[in-house]
């Protein structure tokens, strides 16, 4: 999924973005976990703050051009250096997304246990004609994404925050239907497995001390 | 020291260069793109591949640090095949559109893959495409060519101090600009186009104007500020097309500011091309013979006086100084922005510290200058020594401006000039702290009523700090033009009185004072409110059209070249005014430019040396003028409008498009 | 001889218990650590040397000598414990269940690796998409505060430590450690020039180490236990447990910790239910993540799963992520999806790994239809060859060893797919214009 665009203007933009109460309470306990003059490496974690706040504020989760600049002032950093890093990083949106951001993992892992499939589901049933569309009624977006590192659960369907485990057509068209009803069903294996055990049940561990 | 050998060849280095530098020190060449010995080290083009021995890859010799006993072979299988593979990998989303590239002809890329490329692509995708970015009036960007070394975003935010480019998005997707579009904020935007290693970046004015091999080059010095910054004049068919910079690293390092550099289509506009003279109240064309008739006839039995201006040149500047000598004027005036200078002894009008010497400083203090707009170079300057020493900066004028560096704002007029002749404020502390401390005084904060008090203060404030030492001298005036110092040189500052009754103007302004019926010669290039008030206009020769000598704010005394014959009748100056005192019947001594030459010497002595040469100070003793008398007003730099500052740029429409751009407010 | 679930260090890895601090304190962690601790610095990287403990990251590094880099002697920098859970490396998800299953285990890891290097912060790097892990962490490093086992005095041991967890955002090549670091200031992930290495200038420039989750998660059992215990399993120079991650066309993938040099195939048989369809169903296996070339079933059949047998069959161990293909697998395709991969998350720092992988993956994306000409496999070939080992970091290296082990060993396979394309369209292919 290249990026389609090579600068901020070619998308609107609000024309002002303020840190709101909660994200303001968030800032200031992430910036004391570093050493006075280190500011700069809060950048990451209030990209986030900015990207949590407009899908609280807008149902879209995604980070403006002004967000970026409250970063950089927040930090004290050029906001060049700001914009270098959002786009640097995959997981923050420079453009407005649908509710749910379906995220496929199609590396090779998910691929070789059928991640075509999901991806396919995720068409069918969120009304998606390809890799960063957004449905029409803006619930979904999809995006195709590197390994997601939960490769003994392939194939990977992240929502939003959450991982989706052991999919398969049916069950992604499943888990889509839900979310379009407004449900958000438990995050994981959607084939009953215990994590990353084998399917069936651990062959290991079965004889540890504790609980 | 450590000992390396190169391709058999054995140097010895100091501990911690480069192999890179270790291999230059033994005469090997390494190509390279995105090292650059005034940048930081990115490493990332990774053309500069050597072999070391016992090393199983080769590595990126412009990052990685020499070892005593190491061996370097810069020819070998590992190296070639390395250096091949780099250059097709750089070419492969290259357009290739050399023909139609303004680098083309003075392109690393191109130089190199003539020596380390191959013969055909064996690249069949498609080339990568990339927008094209819009960076201000200065450089134009043609993306495609880019090949992501990064030297540009390194200049950006080292040397020039504003961090507005920047490298967005990662891998092939990667993409040098500003990302929220906007022009560039930097009166250094040039030199991006200098340290371009291709095309990407290039010359917006000088875009499809010529190819590189059409120009005849010419070294001169660029005038436009008082940095005397080294300067190569291109021109094509009798016209200036481009200038570039010269390396000097005691001046402008391989710098130059974008008013120097950009401004010089105003040579080609508003020109006085011809002689004028005044008949019944109107300037009508005239021959040379007429307008030298005229003047006769109008300075005949009137007292005289002679006014050179921010652009003068020496040599024009002692032919006018003689023929007011032999007319009987001893009235001679040169500062015409009303600089309350003492020119008594150089040291008082010089940028003593050297413009080097600023690297040696340990603490600055800036007083009534902002010299980001009076001289960009020196501004750099400064930048490199806070960004590498971290010393402090004091600086008493307006707030909050933007020098590029941090500086401890003081307060913003005389009573902080004040405090600090007091001795106590606490930033004399800091400048009692440091061995060798400087002040930078702004020409501009002489150019107020209270002028001399305002000299006088901050030379007791250096003279009370350490700044005046038998080897440091950290007493620094910040002149703004090139042809400032010169005249301070050749003692025009006895001043016009106010019932003088003509005017010779070398390029200057018609002082306030002169009376209504004054008889006014204008002689120079552009006529601006100098030459609407002549009566005799004199067309002389701009700095690209001249053999002339210039001194910059340090006192350095530096040789202009001719590059372009003056336009229509226009001559050089110093021909004018012989050619005119031939006519008046009082014929100036010397007919050549080596005669004019030895006539500056014979008035100053430093016209026959090199002007300036790091020196320190053993008379404490100020210049004239009352410490005592600063009044309380706020310190203003006379720059506001950096872009259109002297006559050359105020005629460019280079320039105009730029104060459109960065001053939306000062234009129209 | 397969590890029992005594010797296991990872006791609750797939989450079968609590993760928290009295439920992780039943399983004996936090057992003792204020005494480990006081032994002394000398004696924790003497003991992890003579475990044999090597990295788990990926570059098998030993651990104890990588610590005993940091300076000896405070200096007036404070030094930096870093630890890389920026798991990303395809194949590989060991990590993801030490941070949500055993979290305490790591932070024990980590205050005793800071006592080792003198290191009074450590940062926890975890990769973005781990949103619901770095929960998990963050409570359980909060726990262990409240409980003083971090802090002022952490464990009652005399030794202040304070640790942290940063949250990446989508980038592969911040797994690289002086990318990971350049990220923690909060830049661009672009992995720095060496020398300096990070033991020396690391961290805000402060002498630094940067170890992988289970690396350090590792460190309390085997000191508990003592270094011959942890020696005592694998070959010699390739000791230790170790989680395999073993996934693809087997019939049970799954997380599993077992003994260093166990046998590839008894590991698949063991613990993953087999190879979908049998062992003769097997074509390859990437053995140790996406960077380690793939080997053939022929190699399959018995070579052991540690560092220096996989060498010897010119791959690694690498993460010891165990991607296994059936015959079924179009193999051109899945390593022309790593070719993607690495392209995508090439940082774009260097000429080779920028231009070159986007290269790669064109031409492996023609390969997968055969849409190329056979001499064409040279001109990849040779690519490949042109960006290993001409880079500032090991990305690149990672992303053509895989299309140098797919040439390596199934070239013919890409030469019938270049023929059957011809023998489908008989026009020959346009050749694209410079």
């Amino acid at each position: 999924m290249d990026a389609e665009l090579s600068t901020a203007t070619e998308i609107p933009q609000p024309e002002s973005f303020s840190f709101d109460e909660e994200s303001l309470k968030a800032i200031d306990v992430i910036v004391k976990r570093y050493p006075p003059g280190r500011q700069a490496s809060a950048v990451i974690p209030l990209l986030y703050v900015v990207q949590r706040q407009m899908r609280r504020s807008t149902g879209s989760a995604w980070v403006p051009n002004k967000g970026m600049d409250a970063v950089a002032e927040r930090l004290g950093m050029a906001p060049i250096r700001v914009y270098e890093v959002a786009t640097f990083y995959f997981m923050f949106n420079m453009k407005p997304i649908g509710r749910h951001h379906l995220q496929v993992c199609a590396t090779t892992p998910c691929w070789l246990r059928g991640s075509d499939e999901v991806s396919r589901a995720c068409r069918d049933a969120g009304k998606l004609g390809g890799w960063g569309q957004t449905s029409e009624d803006g619930m979904f977006t999809l995006s195709e994404v590197e390994c997601l590192g939960g490769c003994v659960n392939a194939p990977i369907l992240q929502v939003d925050d959450d991982y989706y485990e052991d999919m398969d057509y049916e069950s992604t068209v499943k888990l889509i239907e839900a979310l379009r009803r407004g449900e958000r069903p438990a995050p994981g294996s959607v084939i009953g497995r215990q994590t990353s055990a084998p399917e069936g049940g651990p062959q290991t561990l079965l004889d540890v001390p504790g609980e | 020291m450590a000992k390396v050998t190169v391709d058999g060849i054995e140097v010895e280095v100091p501990n911690g260069v480069s192999v890179l530098q270790a291999c230059e020190a033994a005469g090997k060449e390494i190509p390279r793109f995105c090292y650059h010995e005034r940048l930081s080290v990115a490493g990332n083009c990774r053309m500069c591949l050597v072999e070391v021995e016992k090393a199983p890859k080769p590595i990126a010799s412009c990052a990685y640090p020499v070892a005593d006993g190491m061996k370097v072979f810069t020819d070998s299988p590992m190296v070639r095949n390395g250096r091949r593979g780099v250059m097709e990998f750089l070419l492969i989303n290259h357009p290739l559109d050399c023909p139609i590239c303004d680098q083309g002809g003075e392109c690393d890329l191109q130089d190199q893959a003539v020596a380390f490329g191959g013969d055909a692509s064996r690249y069949r995708e498609e080339k990568r495409a990339v927008k094209d970015k819009y960076l201000g009036p200065l450089v134009k960007t043609i993306m495609n060519r880019c090949i992501q070394c990064t030297r540009c975003v390194r200049f950006a935010t080292e040397v020039a101090g504003v961090p507005e480019l920047g490298a967005t998005n990662r891998g092939e997707n990667m993409e040098i600009g500003t990302y929220v579009e906007k022009a560039l904020t930097t009166e250094l935007s040039g030199n991006l186009i200098d340290i371009c290693p291709v095309g990407a970046l290039t010359s917006r004015p000088y875009a499809y104007v010529s190819r590189p091999w059409e120009l005849r080059k010419t070294d001169s010095v660029d005038v436009l500020d008082a940095t005397g910054t080294n300067i190569r004049v291109d021109a094509r068919a009798g016209e200036v097309l481009r200038i570039l910079p010269r390396t000097n690293d005691d001046v402008n390092e391989e710098w130059m500011a974008d008013r120097g550099r950009f401004a010089f289509d105003g040579l080609k506009r508003r020109r006085l091309d011809r002689p004028w003279v005044r008949q019944g109240g109107k300037l009508k064309p005239a021959g040379w013979a007429e307008a030298f008739t005229a003047i006769a006839a109008g300075i005949k039995g009137r007292k005289i006086g002679a006014v050179a201006g921010e652009l003068a040149e020496a040599e024009a500047t002692v032919a006018l100084r003689d023929l007011m000598a032999a007319l009987g004027s001893n009235h001679l005036e040169c500062r015409t922005d009303g600089a309350a200078i003492d020119a008594s002894r150089r040291d008082f009008y010089t940028f003593n510290t050297g413009i080097a010497g600023i690297e040696e400083a340990d603490a600055l203090l800036i007083i009534g200058s902002n010299p980001r707009l009076e001289a960009p170079v020196i501004n750099a300057r400064i930048r490199k020594r806070v960004a590498t020493g971290g010393i402090p900066v004091g600086f008493i004028g307006p707030r909050g401006l933007n020098l590029t560096y941090a500086q401890d704002w003081l307060g913003e007029g005389g009573a902080t000039l004040s405090a600090l002749v007091g001795g106590q404020h606490r930033f004399n502390e800091v400048l009692r702290a440091a061995k060798r401390p400087m002040l930078i005084l702004g020409r501009g904060a002489l150019a107020r009523p209270d002028g001399a008090a305002v000299l006088a203060a901050a030379w007791q404030v250096a003279a009370q700090n350490g700044m005046l030492q038998t080897h440091w001298h950290g007493f620094n005036l910040l002149h703004q033009f090139g042809g400032q110092v010169a005249p301070l040189d050749l003692g025009f500052t006895t001043g016009i009185p106010a019932h003088v009754e003509a005017l010779w103007l070398l390029g200057a302004e018609v002082p306030a004072a002169v009376p209504e019926g004054a008889f006014v010669v204008y002689q120079g290039h552009h006529g601006e409110a100098g030459a609407a008030r002549a009566d005799v206009i004199l067309p002389g020769a701009a700095y690209t059209e001249k053999d002339a000598t210039w001194v910059n704010t340090e006192g350095r005394v530096q040789r202009g070249r001719l590059a372009v014959y003056p336009p229509g009748e226009a001559r050089e100056d110093w021909k004018i005014l012989r050619a005119a005192s031939e006519v008046l019947g009082l014929r100036l001594p010397y007919d050549s430019l080596d005669g004019v030459r030895a006539r500056l010497a014979e008035v100053n002595p430093v016209f026959g040396g090199p002007g300036f040469a790091a020196h320190g100070c053993t008379d404490l003793a100020g210049p004239a003028g009352d410490a005592g008398g600063v009044a309380e007003a706020v310190f203003a730099s006379s720059i506001h409008n950096y872009w259109q500052a002297d006559v050359i740029s105020r005629a460019s429409a280079t320039m105009a498009e730029c104060a459109r751009t960065y001053l939306p407010q000062a234009a129209e | 001889m397969a590890l029992s679930d005594k010797d296991r260090i990872f006791t609750n890895l797939y989450g079968l218990q609590d993760w928290r601090l009295p439920a992780a304190r039943k399983r004996g962690q936090w057992d003792g650590t204020k005494a480990l601790i006081e032994k002394g610095r000398d004696w924790i990287i003497e003991e992890v040397k003579n475990s044999g403990l090597r990295g788990r990251g990926g570059a098998g590094f030993p651990t104890g000598l990588k610590w005993s880099f940091m300076p000896k002697q405070p200096g007036d920098r404070p030094h930096y414990l870093v630890v890389n859970a920026d798991e990303s490396e395809p194949g590989t998800c060991k990590d993801r269940d030490i941070l949500r299953h055993d979290p305490h285990t790591l932070i024990e890891g980590c205050l005793i690796a800071g006592v080792a290097m003198g290191a009074h912060a450590g940062y926890i790097y975890v990769r973005g998409e781990y949103y619901n892990e770095h929960l998990v962490l963050q409570a359980a490093i909060d726990e262990a505060y409240a409980a003083g086992l971090l802090g002022p005095n952490a464990c009652g041991a005399g030794w202040d430590f304070d640790l942290y967890v940063h949250r990446g955002a989508g980038a592969y090549i911040c797994g690289e450690e002086t990318a990971l670091i350049e990220s923690l200031e909060g830049k661009k992930g672009m992995p720095r020039l060496k020398p300096p290495f990070p033991a020396a200038v690391g961290l805000y420039g402060c002498p630094s180490t940067v170890n992988n989750v289970e690396t350090i998660a590792v460190v309390p059992t085997i000191l508990r236990r003592g270094a011959p215990w942890f020696a005592g399993f694998g070959r010699p120079k390739n000791s230790g447990t170790k989680i395999f991650c073993i996934q693809g066309h087997v019939n049970k993938p799954c997380n599993v910790e077992e003994e260093m040099s166990i046998p590839l195939r008894e590991l698949i048989e063991k613990h993953a239910g087999g190879v979908r369809g049998g062992w003769d169903n097997l074509l390859a296996v990437i053995p140790g993540g996406s960077s380690t070339p793939m080997i053939p079933k022929a190699v399959c059949d018995d070579v052991l799963m540690d560092f220096d047998a996989l060498r010897e069959h010119k791959t690694g161990l690498g993460t010891a992520g165990v991607i296994v293909m059936d015959k079924s697998t179009d193999l051109i395709k899945a390593i022309a999806r790593l070719s993607t991969f690495y392209k995508h998350e090439s940082c774009g720092q260097c000429t080779p790994c920028r231009e070159g992988m986007g290269w790669v993956k064109r031409m492996m994306d023609r390969m997968v239809e055969g849409r190329a000409e056979v001499t064409e496999i040279d001109v990849l070939e040779q690519v490949t060859r042109q960006i290993e080992g001409h880079t500032i970091c090991a990305l690149a290296d990672g992303g053509v060893w895989p299309v140098q082990g797919l040439i390596r060993h199934f070239r013919p396979m890409m030469e019938e797919r270049i023929a059957a394309y011809k023998a489908g369209k008989a026009a020959p292919m346009a050749l694209a214009a410079e």
